[in-house]
């Protein structure tokens, strides 16, 4: 972005791009991206390359985060494992935001029997732990990223469609809104080109929490052996590699986690911004 | 601070009161620090108030009344800092540390809110919303304690009162409510009431039901009261003097029938003539172009020369002095001197 | 009198929404992808043993006449029976249930020890420095999976100082206590974040409100004003707050059991994943789904019983 566009932007949000929960949270993720799409530019070892020489190495200058049983690099093996921890963020949230900005949109504008009906399924939807409902569904398709992702999709556009809801039902009763229905517009057009650019700003906020959320789940299910399958190098998958030896190498299980934590902060930080930047000035 | 005392002997422009005054306010600054920037809400007011005298300090919504009346007590939220003294019965309540003040509050200096909806506690009873002041304040037992709350709440008009002290806030209306936050103010008999914008959330003729009560208070117990308002009508009916606020400073001030006919500023002028009164039927209001500066974007001259029609070179300049253009009547504009015979000219 | 017909109504609301369960539940094996049967059975099944199965599991029959057996067999507490364990559904849940609750109830009262005293502290000093401390410490909690802290806690607590048992649930309530610490400390540093960030939300809110600015007007003194006024009022939330991250925590203890190899619900419900026990599975998702509602349910109760505007006359 060039002085003169920065220039044009108004002012609050210039404010929150100078803040430094946008800064640091913008910066986590944008490594977190180069990361992902160029692993080999950035580790500094073969993440596959066993090392007989140098098994189970403490933490050192040649190895920030120690090797692990086979005397592979760690560090190099988090930064590959970025690849599927992103995707992760992105493939466990995007259909999700899609369907229920679609449900959410359709049951808050139309309201009746289907809201009556919708209101019932979020009802059920949070009688079930998250985690629960997750693995219930992972349970029957399959363990495998693909299905996790689909585990993920089928429990979580609840959430976006009832947060969607009662955004474009507030809409809904602006004047604007019945402007376009007397001019004869279509729902249709009402809502995806009217109500839902006003309606998306706390969804798209929701989202990067999501992101950040779904990494935790999408390790969590990569540690119990329900997500990402060995041999795919995925942090909670390394986590879990490491379990059986925390007494003699901590840092097998102990140094991905801190990829973890790192990129969740990212995405929350980088979410709270964001918030802050579209809440409407105040 | 100590030096601000000596100032007493009122070279300030405020009116004449018979009595010595109960209450003396100088130089009253409250400023709040935001992203490392100092806001003054309230700049340098200064006022005297009489033992039973009703004072309405009126504004718009933003002036700084209301944070005048709670800095008065020290109850400002966010956190601001206060300067100024706050002269009461001969003690600065400004320096005063807060176990000292909660001796005040309540005690001498009672105060009633805008919302009554919102302002008594909704988990707990009426009954003991008024008790605990008792307790708080008196030395009544527990059997006295309860029929006092009886009687205030029979004094301030609520019917059957004795059945209504188990009651919850929610099971009365709007007025009843705030019938029942002056109950809780006056529990300990106090000789000052602040009051903010006390009848706002009212419908008309609850208003009037409330005012004509404080009124009627006053009388009985002469106490004294501040009763913040943005409603001249509401000042015309029930105030002896009036303070008129334009962001955060005083800028007129004077008995109510002085400035009601011959207004000096042309703030409180446009506020007149934006009340209906005695035109012909279909005569547009008149109103005030433009808003109130924001606290971080003051003018350095006068507040209201962005929106003062005869605003001049020196009013974007500097700002006016408060001084004294008649007799107990001050105002703080340039132009008086210039201009004043058109601004008396109010019909 | 009221608080009985409004726990009625109450249980009125919820009968819909555990019809939805109970669909989803049922459904969760039907829809299985291929056969259950199959999916159920060893590799070397003659087909008249998949017929034996489908039959068991009543898979012959219509769907609507499948679903009402299904619905009847749980009212009367038949969750058929777990192929891991060869013993009723309802007999392997009870018998893992109070390991889990132990941990959950230990959790919660840990969670609330922590995390309701930092957030008065971090409400009252807004925006200064120990607002920002705990803040900051949580925010970073608040990225952390569960079976992370968890592995941090073992290999600090357990592995390094050998201050703690490494897992287990021990036989007396002693040991309960000592071997679940680890585990619970795990799940109440998860869930405090959470509390804790909303809890200091309410609180400010609570403290800005007018009711409580009239009540320092009244001169009141400051433990009356705190403990009456203040934490009366952001107790109700704290309560809606704490029943809502029921699931958190339920979740949480999911994979803490997994972590510390604590024989509770959660352990079980990854067992029966892993052995393919589709029975035992629809009856712990049951099971956690009833839990939760449960909690819900005495949420609500107890609220009405703090706020006088929610109570019936």
């Amino acid at each position: 972005m060039t002085a003169l566009t920065l220039s044009r932007l108004p002012a609050p949000v210039l404010q929150a791009l100078a803040r430094p929960a946008f800064l640091i949270g913008g910066g986590i993720i944008l490594m977190s991206t180069l990361f992902a799409l160029f692993p080999a530019a950035f580790a500094p070892y073969d993440p596959l390359a066993f090392n007989y020489a140098a098994i189970q190495q403490p933490p050192s200058l040649a190895h920030p985060f120690g090797t692990d049983n086979f005397g592979r690099d760690i560090l190099s093996r988090v930064i590959w494992a970025y690849r599927i921890d992103m995707m992760i963020a992105l493939f466990a949230t995007i259909f999700a935001l899609l369907i229920g900005v679609t449900a959410g949109s359709l049951v808050g504008y139309h309201g009746g029997w289907a809201d009556t009906i919708f209101g019932r399924c979020v009802d059920a939807v949070i009688t079930f732990p998250f985690l629960v409902l997750v693995i219930a569904v992972v349970a029957m398709l399959g363990p495998g990223l693909i299905n996790m992702f689909v585990a993920i999709t089928l429990v979580n556009w609840v959430y976006y469609a009832r947060l969607m809801r009662a955004e474009v039902m507030t809409q809904t009763a602006h004047d604007y809104v019945s402007a376009g229905r007397v001019m004869g517009y279509s729902s249709g057009r009402i809502i995806f080109r009217h109500i839902l650019p006003n309606a998306i700003t706390p969804v798209l906020t929701f989202w990067m929490t999501d992101m950040a959320l779904a990494i935790l789940l999408g390790s969590s299910l990569g540690y119990l052996g329900l997500g990402a399958q060995p041999p795919l190098a995925e942090w909670g998958v390394l986590i879990a590699e490491g379990r059986n030896f925390i007494f003699t190498a901590w840092w097998m299980s102990l140094c991905p986690g801190i990829a973890i934590v790192l990129t969740g902060l990212g995405f929350s930080l980088l979410g709270d911004a964001v918030a802050d930047m579209l809440r409407p000035k105040g | 601070m100590s030096g601000l005392i000596q100032r007493e002997s009122r070279e300030n422009a405020l009116p004449e009161t018979a009595n010595r005054p109960a209450l003396s306010v100088q130089g009253l600054s409250t400023s709040f620090t935001k992203q490392g920037r100092d806001l003054k809400a309230v700049n340098n007011v200064s006022f005297d108030l009489a033992p039973g005298e009703i004072l309405g300090l009126v504004g718009e919504s933003g002036s700084g009344k209301s944070i005048t009346l709670r800095s008065l007590i020290g109850i400002v939220r966010p956190q601001g800092r206060i300067d100024g003294s706050v002269l009461w019965k001969g003690r600065n309540l400004v320096t005063m540390n807060e176990p000292q003040l909660r001796k005040i509050r309540g005690r001498e200096i009672a105060m009633i809110f805008q919302e009554p909806m919102s302002s008594l506690n909704p988990l707990l009873t009426i009954g003991l919303q008024i008790t605990e002041n008792l307790k708080a304040h008196t030395s009544l037992g527990r059997q006295e304690r309860q029929k006092r709350a009886i009687e205030l709440l029979d004094l301030v008009g609520i019917p059957a009162a004795a059945s209504r002290l188990d009651d919850y806030p929610h099971q009365f209306s709007g007025g009843m409510r705030q019938r029942v936050m002056i109950a809780i103010a006056l529990a300990s008999n106090p000789e000052l009431l602040l009051a903010d914008e006390p009848t706002t959330a009212l419908d008309v003729t609850i208003q009037d039901q409330i005012l004509r009560l404080i009124m009627d208070l006053r009388t009985e117990l002469n106490m004294a009261v501040i009763l913040v308002t943005h409603d001249l009508g509401v000042v015309a009916q029930s105030c002896d003097r009036v303070a008129v606020m334009y962001a955060g400073r005083i800028i007129e001030s004077g008995s109510v029938g002085t400035i009601l006919k011959a207004p000096q500023h042309p703030y409180t002028l446009g506020l007149l003539q934006s009340v209906p009164q005695d035109q012909p039927p279909r005569t547009p209001l008149f109103s005030i172009d433009g808003t109130p500066p924001a606290l971080d974007d003051m003018p350095t001259g006068c507040a209201f020369a962005p929106r003062c029609q005869q605003a001049q070179g020196t009013c974007l300049e500097s700002a006016p002095d408060f001084s004294l253009v008649g007799s107990g009547h001050a105002a703080a504009c340039h132009i008086l001197e210039t201009a004043r015979p058109s601004l008396g000219e109010n019909k | 009198m009221s608080s009985i017909s409004y726990l009625f109504s109450r249980l009125l609301q919820i009968v819909p929404t555990f019809l939805l369960v109970m669909i989803f539940i049922f459904l969760l094996v039907r829809l299985l992808p291929g056969d259950p049967a199959i999916a159920m059975a060893d590799a070397k099944a003659t087909e008249a043993q998949l017929e034996q199965i489908r039959h068991n599991l009543g898979l012959d029959q219509p769907m609507p006449i499948q679903f009402a057996k299904f619905v009847g067999n749980v009212l009367t507490g038949d969750l058929g029976n777990s192929i891991l364990q060869k013993a009723p559904v309802l007999a392997v849940i009870q018998d893992r249930l109070p390991v889990t609750l132990f941990l959950a109830g230990y959790s919660m009262a840990l969670a609330i020890l922590f995390s309701v005293p930092l957030a008065f502290v971090a409400a009252l000093y807004r925006d200064r420095l120990p607002d920002l401390l705990i803040r900051s410490i949580f925010q970073i909690s608040l990225s952390m999976p569960v079976f992370y802290i968890g592995l941090i806690l073992l290999s600090i607590l357990a592995a390094r100082l050998k201050w703690l048992p490494v897992g287990g649930y021990g036989e007396t309530w002693a040991e309960h206590f000592s071997h679940l610490l680890l585990p619970a400390l795990t799940i109440a540093f998860y869930s405090s974040a959470i509390i804790l960030r909303n809890l200091r939300t309410s609180v400010i809110e609570v403290l800005d409100a007018e009711y409580i600015q009239f009540a320092r007007a009244k001169g009141l003194p400051q433990r009356l004003v705190l403990f009456r006024h203040v934490f009366r009022n952001a107790l109700i939330s704290t309560v809606t707050l704490l029943g809502l991250s029921i699931g958190n925590l339920m979740s949480g203890t999911l994979v803490t059991e997994t972590v510390f190899a604590v024989p509770g619900l959660g352990r079980l419900m990854l067992d029966a994943i892993f052995a393919r026990d589709y029975p035992l599975i629809q009856g712990l998702t049951l099971t956690f789904a009833v839990l939760v509602s449960l909690v819900f349910l005495a949420t609500d109760m107890f609220q009405s019983w703090l706020d006088p505007r929610l109570r019936k006359s």
